[in-house]
């Protein structure tokens, strides 16, 4: 890092708020030397989750832990025929990659924490491997075979968390009536449930939408957050409040305020409230300025 | 406190372990140093998520002490280590030899809670790793030397205590080492740091490459064959990661592709040399008193040069005020806004940043 403050790290994850990157430079690495992928199937999301819990305690890192769940997994199989084990209730996709001699090692340690899963498929060659992830890859567009409509959902809960997480996402999913299909990142907690429901259908969306915020506020709940990945933009600008202090979300906005005084880079995202740059942070007394003037609405 | 100082107007340096006070330029003015040794617990430790949360006053060994009890650490092997704290090592962030492999401060930083200078307390980020909403200020208060408020307390992620390591430790010539740089940099064994020490630039120079991991064994034979030559030990060398005497201190960063001339120019200061060659990113020390004239030669000839070579110099410690520390710093309009929103009164560490922030 060159001295200074680092606003390069300011301005990732901004979301355009705080103006436009025109030139980018990234550091690159060499491919790794070897690359081990392993689909193992378990006869319920525990099961799966208690694996991933105990390949995080012995200290491996892979490159990657995907799990889905027996929902996801039907639709990504009517959709590209991906043939994982019948009856799973879950199943893990774990990439290892590093140096040849460290991945052998890891890999004996992976097959013997996943001796509780009732079929076990190691990848040959890349076909294998390409044939693995086809399921995982394709899950998103997949649920359009189970499903008219659905919402992708992105929000992040401590790993150990996941599986009162999970279980909770099952009660909503019955109270509601809606269909919730598990996709996540199981090594860093990044859920992303694919809820599902008939657009057809009066009422159905709504409830999606409720079922789909009440996630949200699951993970805020276990110390999480509200995205993972793709970002706050304007859809969630309104849970923003529920993740943080209005005091957290002014002072972040004096970064806004550096950058972008006038507000004309993306205004309207990620903060439900804009701030007047110049105020002092804080809680503000008395209406807000916008809302009085009728240019904006506070929630 | 903070809110007293600002009612009177007072000017406010902080400290953690006082390690680092003397790099940097002096403040302008400095009516308080508010000292957080005492904030020094560790609030949180979530063995199964490999996140911790610990208060700024915290010392980096009494975290890396709690955490090695579960088998984990913080991937950060900075200098003075013992008496170094959180807040300190966040806002000077110091780089250690495995931040090749791991990154720096700003890399493992997952959350931040912050203290401004009018006594508002703001949090950014959380408890867990992957995270994007709102603004990363843990980033941002990253190597800010106090000048945008305090940092108060600081979640970070972990890893793992590697299962095994190993050292190649030997002794090249000056133009033996960029081309080794180089392969090391690309290798498929995955080294994990490759520090130089090079006390007398008339003299050879040491190097030695960390592997840590799984078949640590196997891999550095692979890497001494690289090297072609050097022992494999179990024990770093004494001078692994360590400053001697940073009275004076300057900083040199550098491209891979920049080694050769960074050594050249080097060579001719009378400085010693030590850090990281895969980084780009080494520490030259003075053996000796240097005077101000020559100190002020020496680093604007390295300037230069290093500059040329797509580097840069920064004197980070100096017993003279005339030494220009930071050198040309872009971006510093913008950094100016950001310094008069967090601090508009001017009372945070002022003077001892980049452009007389």
């Amino acid at each position: 890092m060159d001295p200074g403050y680092d606003l390069l790290g300011a301005f990732i994850g901004s979301e355009g708020t705080l103006g436009i990157a025109t030139k980018i430079t990234v550091r690159l690495s060499r491919a790794p030397q070897a690359v081990t992928t392993v689909l193992a199937a378990f006869e319920s999301i525990e099961q799966g989750g208690q694996a991933v819990s105990a390949i995080i305690g012995a200290g491996i890192v892979p490159a990657a832990i995907e799990m889905m769940d027996a929902l996801a997994i039907e639709a990504a199989e009517a959709a590209v025929a991906c043939r994982y084990p019948e009856g799973a209730g879950a199943v893990l996709i774990v990439e290892l990659d590093g140096p040849e001699a460290e991945v052998e090692q890891q890999f004996a340690q992976l097959t013997e924490i996943c001796s509780g899963a009732f079929e076990l498929r190691v990848a040959a060659d890349p076909a294998e491997r390409a044939a693995i992830w086809k399921g995982r890859k394709s899950a998103f567009a997949a649920v359009g075979r189970i499903s008219p409509a659905y919402i992708v959902q992105d929000g992040v809960v401590p790993r150990t968390s996941l599986p009162s997480v999970l279980a909770a996402i099952d009660r909503l999913s019955a109270e509601h009536g809606i269909r919730v299909a598990n996709v996540f990142h199981a090594g860093d907690g990044n859920l992303h449930p694919l809820v599902l429901f008939d657009d057809a259908e009066p009422g159905a969306g709504e409830r999606a939408e409720v079922v789909s915020g009440a996630i949200l506020d699951l993970c805020i709940e276990h110390g999480g957050s509200i995205t993972g990945e793709h970002g706050v933009g304007v859809d969630k600008s309104r849970y923003m409040p529920r993740m943080f202090s209005e005091t957290d979300l002014d002072t972040m906005q004096l970064v806004r305020c550096a950058f972008d005084p006038r507000g004309l880079s993306n205004p309207g995202k990620v903060f439900p409230t804009p701030r007047l740059c110049g105020e002092a942070p804080g809680v503000r007394k008395g209406a807000h300025p916008l809302v009085e003037s009728g240019k904006a609405e506070q929630f | 406190m903070l809110r007293v100082c600002a009612e009177r107007d007072l000017a406010v340096v902080l400290a953690g372990g006082g390690t680092k006070l003397h790099w940097g330029p002096p403040p302008e003015r400095c009516d308080v140093l508010l000292d957080l040794c005492c904030m020094n617990e560790i609030l949180e430790h979530a063995a199964g998520d490999l996140v911790v949360r610990a208060q700024a006053g915290v010392t980096m060994a009494a975290l890396a002490a709690a955490l090695a009890g579960k088998g984990q650490e913080l991937a950060l092997d900075v200098p003075f280590a013992e008496d170094s704290t959180v807040g300190g090592m966040l806002a000077t962030a110091p780089a250690g030899p495995r931040a090749f492999r791991y990154g720096t401060a700003r890399d493992l930083l997952i959350g931040i809670t912050v203290v401004l200078a009018d006594g508002t307390i703001a949090r950014s980020g959380g408890k867990v790793v992957k995270n994007v909403a709102g603004y990363d200020l843990g980033k941002l208060f990253t190597g800010s030397y106090g000048t945008l408020g305090v940092i108060a307390e600081a979640t970070f992620r972990l890893h793992p205590l590697p299962a095994d390591r190993r050292w190649i430790t030997a002794e090249l010539e000056r133009d033996e080492l960029p081309p080794i740089a180089a392969a090391l940099a690309a290798s498929q064994a995955e080294p994990s740091a490759a520090e130089v020490d090079w006390p007398d630039p008339g003299g050879p120079l040491t190097l030695a490459v960390l592997v840590e991991g799984a078949a640590a064994g196997s891999r550095a034979e692979v890497l001494r064959a690289l090297v072609g030559k050097g022992t494999v030990t179990g024990e770093p060398p004494s001078w692994w990661g360590l400053i001697q005497n940073d009275e004076v201190l300057v900083e040199v960063r550098f491209p891979a592709t920049g080694t050769q001339a960074v050594l050249d120019v080097v060579a001719g200061t009378g400085l010693s040399l030590r850090g990281s060659v895969l980084s780009g990113r080494v520490l030259l020390e003075s053996w000796g008193a240097i005077a101000e004239p020559e100190l002020a030669a020496a680093v604007s000839g390295l300037r230069k040069r290093v500059e040329a070579a797509g580097g840069r110099v920064s004197v980070l410690a100096a017993p003279y005020a005339s030494v220009d520390r930071w050198g040309q710093v872009s971006g510093l309009p913008l950094m100016r806004r950001v310094k008069e929103q967090f601090d508009p009164g001017r009372r945070m560490s002022p003077g001892r940043f980049v452009g007389g922030i």
